[in-house]
């Protein structure tokens, strides 16, 4: 059976999906609708087009958000990795940014940049930056010593060594980094959504909530889970794809 | 017993050569064939292996030398055919059985004279006891001091005489030995095929050994086997009897032993690319 | 960082920044940062206070039920994801969506249905704890090198012994560094539940000190939460070391 993988995973989707259907026709809760009472919701939005209106303002704060943490991360991260004094300075604050509850600091933001796209922006970064720095600086860290030796031998300058050899050497590492780092900024750009003011997606949730509408609220968790999974398989892919080969490893998580 | 055969070594080395016509088997392989997949790994093979000998299993590398032996320990089931130990049907591991693995098996996790109690730990052997005979079976392995240390903390050599230890301390008939000591260094290596000779001698056991090594074959062995991949096969069976008495270091500048290294060699060099 | 010869510490760039927060705090720059030496005052005049202790209480409650249900239930399917394919193929594919999804997004869902309150920051903690716990149990008993399972039949053990003496340990780095980050993970569910949901615990918290302005308090529960995070951190990576020794030599 070649086909056992995918015959597995469709089962397996069945199994879910339809155990959604029955608890949601018993019903297990006024709140809690059935698979197929969400997904005609779901088509309703993507016929009238609301779930794209939707989106368009769901994702502004996410790219923004994780454009800007990858710049800066990546930067910073490379300034890590490559002086002992930067590492000193900065490495702690992202070791305890990694480790601590940063959506703790929404509140904040809130007071100090009101509850416009700017908060929103801010609590993407903060979610996306510390994974970005610290894996771009632990892969920097981490270029064998004998690589950066042969280019020496071979009379290499330093900005050589870091574009033609660090840069590739730890480019799966700052990949995956990113790939991390935008999995937490979807989770950051959702939680302002719902926390500082309802735009996009986190309006549709708050709304049909409001309105016990709970196909609606449904089918928007739904698909932005979905559209988050997907999107992160695909840049996994990617990843794989482009580095197949080379060994790679997260420095966190 | 032991002391019985310690006692007597030239009485049993006559005695090997008397019996070796029709000798009495401690385990019989009985026309076992096994497939992987569509992978004909071994092919209606048949062989007998003397009691309280060692008997080697040579050839190359994916002959089948390592499937053979643990189907004899019962680790896997034949396609077709059957084992039989002391004239039992080997039906899934048994404690007339031991083995020794090739990358040595231990716990990481234990310290010395755990791993070696382990195999009697799993039988239920209270601890002071397994702990007693495990020190035994560290002494004669040489490793007494190193009770407490951790398998990380030893070399590699050290290592197999752990799982070596260990094998012998469940104190079965027959022990099984897949390559032990390839992950070993040279000079290790040649201190142990002493070491096993000796075992030889002084315990009443079975000894199944594989290996890849001609020299270390014709070295320790009683009764050679040579396998042949393609399809597999027991292609030879050569006895070296003539340089067993000999002192350990003498062996090998025997004619009797130069000769027959050779006489492998010839036979197996075509199946080498 | 050696300066002069003499090392400096990990973590001792930390007593900068907290010297730079002081001075802008004393600059009065921003009314939202008071200076260090304030809210530090302000940390130790709340540490004892009923609203604060009754905070932390519901927090932890919240965080070890959580965590606690992760484990429990977390280690036994990712150790029997990794002796059998069937399930393994059945749940790998939904282990490995909720690990990448915005969970945040499951917090209304949870609301809706199991209310505003304990039960559904409890449940947000372990949805973050649970998947890496689950994934890396699973990559544990999957990498146990195939000898040493021979080994343990080809001695006799009998399955419970294999389980508990063999499997289990040589599982234990991988499942460790799974409970770590699961953990990791749970804190920052739990707080996430609690701003959400923010009648509970410190998320209540948080409210009541920014509709006051309460700037210095805030920032006072902020590092406790932070210190409380990263030693947890700390301490579950030494954990994870000790037994690091044999990871790399089975
Ligand atoms: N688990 C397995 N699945 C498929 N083929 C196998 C397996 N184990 C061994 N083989 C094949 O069976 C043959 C014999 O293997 P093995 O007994 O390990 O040989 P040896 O120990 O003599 O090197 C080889 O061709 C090998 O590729
Ligand atoms: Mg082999």
């Amino acid at each position: 059976m070649q086909n056992r993988p995918l015959i597995l995973k469709l089962l397996s989707a069945a199994i879910v999906f339809g155990a959604w259907e029955i608890a949601g026709r018993i019903p297990v809760s006024y709140a809690f609708p059935t698979f197929l009472e969400t997904m005609e919701a779901l088509v309703r939005m993507t016929l009238d087009g609301s779930i794209f209106q939707a989106y368009a303002e769901t994702l502004k704060p996410l790219v923004l958000g994780v454009a800007i943490s990858a710049f800066l991360g990546i930067t910073l991260g490379l300034w890590i990795g490559l002086s002992s004094w930067f590492d000193w300075l900065f490495s702690p604050i992202f070791v305890v940014m990694q480790a601590a509850p940063l959506a703790a600091l929404i509140p904040i933001l809130v007071m100090a940049y009101g509850i416009g796209l700017t908060s929103k922006i801010f609590v993407v970064c903060i979610m996306a930056m510390p994974v970005i720095v610290l894996n771009t600086s632990s892969a920097v860290r981490n270029t064998p010593a004998s690589m950066k030796e042969m280019a020496h031998s071979f009379l290499a300058k330093d900005r050589d060594v870091l574009l033609k050899i660090i840069l590739p050497a730890a480019s799966p590492i700052i990949f995956s980094g990113l790939r991390l780092g935008i999995s937490a900024g979807f989770i950051g750009a959702i939680l302002s959504e719902l926390k500082i003011t309802p735009t996009g997606v986190g309006d549709i949730i708050t709304y049909s909530r409001s309105i016990a509408d709970y196909p609606s609220m449904y089918a928007a968790i739904f698909s932005i889970i979905l559209l988050a999974v997907v999107f992160l398989n695909l840049l996994e892919k990617l990843e794989n794809y482009l580095f197949e080969g080379n060994n790679r490893g997260y420095a966190s998580d | 017993m032991k002391g019985i055969i310690v006692a007597m070594p030239q009485t049993e080395a006559t005695m090997k050569k008397q019996t070796s016509a029709a000798p009495d088997s401690a385990v019989s392989v009985r026309n076992v064939s096994k497939n992987y997949g569509t992978v004909e790994a071994l092919k209606n093979l048949s062989l007998e292996f003397p009691r309280g000998q060692l008997t080697s299993l040579l050839g190359p590398s994916g002959c089948g030398k390592t499937t053979l032996l643990k189907i004899i320990a019962g680790l896997l089931q034949p396609t077709s055919g059957r084992i039989e130990v002391n004239g039992a049907e080997v039906e899934g591991p048994g404690p007339d059985r031991a083995f020794v693995f090739q990358d040595f098996a231990l716990l990481p996790w234990a310290s010395v004279i755990r791993n070696v109690a382990f195999g009697l730990e799993l039988r239920g052997v209270a601890k002071s006891e397994r702990e007693s005979i495990a020190e035994r079976y560290i002494r004669d392995v040489g490793l007494t001091g190193f009770e407490h240390s951790y398998p990380h903390e030893l070399s590699g050599g050290m290592r197999q005489r752990v799982g070596l230890a260990r094998a012998l301390s469940v104190d079965a008939q027959v022990l099984l030995l897949d390559e032990p000591f390839s992950a070993v260094d040279e000079q290790t290596r040649r201190k142990f095929q002493e070491d096993l000779l000796s075992l030889v001698k002084h315990e009443n056991k079975t000894f199944i050994f594989v290996t890849h090594s001609i020299e270390e074959a014709v070295y320790v062995s009683d009764q050679i086997a040579i396998l042949l991949p393609r399809p597999s096969r027991v292609s030879e069976i050569i006895r070296p009897t003539g340089f067993r008495h000999k002192d350990v270091d003498s062996i090998r500048r025997d004619p009797e032993y130069l000769d027959i290294v050779d006489q492998i060699w010839a036979s197996l060099r075509s199946y080498v690319e | 960082m050696t300066v002069f010869g003499y090392r400096l510490p990990a973590m001792s760039s930390l007593l900068v920044w907290g010297l730079l927060w002081e001075i802008i705090g004393r600059l009065g720059l921003t009314f939202f940062i008071p200076p260090l030496s304030e809210v530090i005052g302000t940390l130790f005049e709340i540490i004892g206070t009923p609203a604060f202790l009754k905070a932390l209480s519901e927090t932890s409650y919240a965080f070890f039920s959580g965590v606690t249900i992760s484990i429990v239930v977390g280690i036994p399917v990712g150790i029997l994801m990794g002796k059998s394919r069937l399930l393994d193929e059945l749940l790998l594919p939904w282990v490995n969506i909720f690990l990448s999804a915005p969970l945040t997004a499951l917090v209304p869902v949870l609301m809706v249905l199991f209310g505003f309150g304990m039960t559904s920051i409890i449940i947000t903690t372990t949805l973050f704890a649970i998947w890496i716990i689950i994934l890396n149990a699973r990559a544990g008993v999957m990498q146990i090198n195939r000898s040493l399972v021979e080994m343990g039949r080809s001695f006799g053990a009998s399955p419970l012994d294999a389980f508990f003496k063999i499997y289990l340990w040589a599982a234990l780095p991988e499942i460790l560094g799974g409970v770590r980050i699961g953990i990791i993970r749970a804190v920052k569910g739990v707080i996430i539940g609690q701003l959400l949901i923010s009648i509970v615990g410190f998320g209540a918290l948080f409210e009541l000190y920014s509709s006051n302005f309460l700037m210095s308090h805030f920032w006072a529960v902020l590092i406790v939460l932070f210190a409380l995070a990263f030693s947890i951190s700390e301490l579950l990576a030494y954990l994870e070391r000790r037994v690091a020794y044999y990871a790399a030599k089975r």
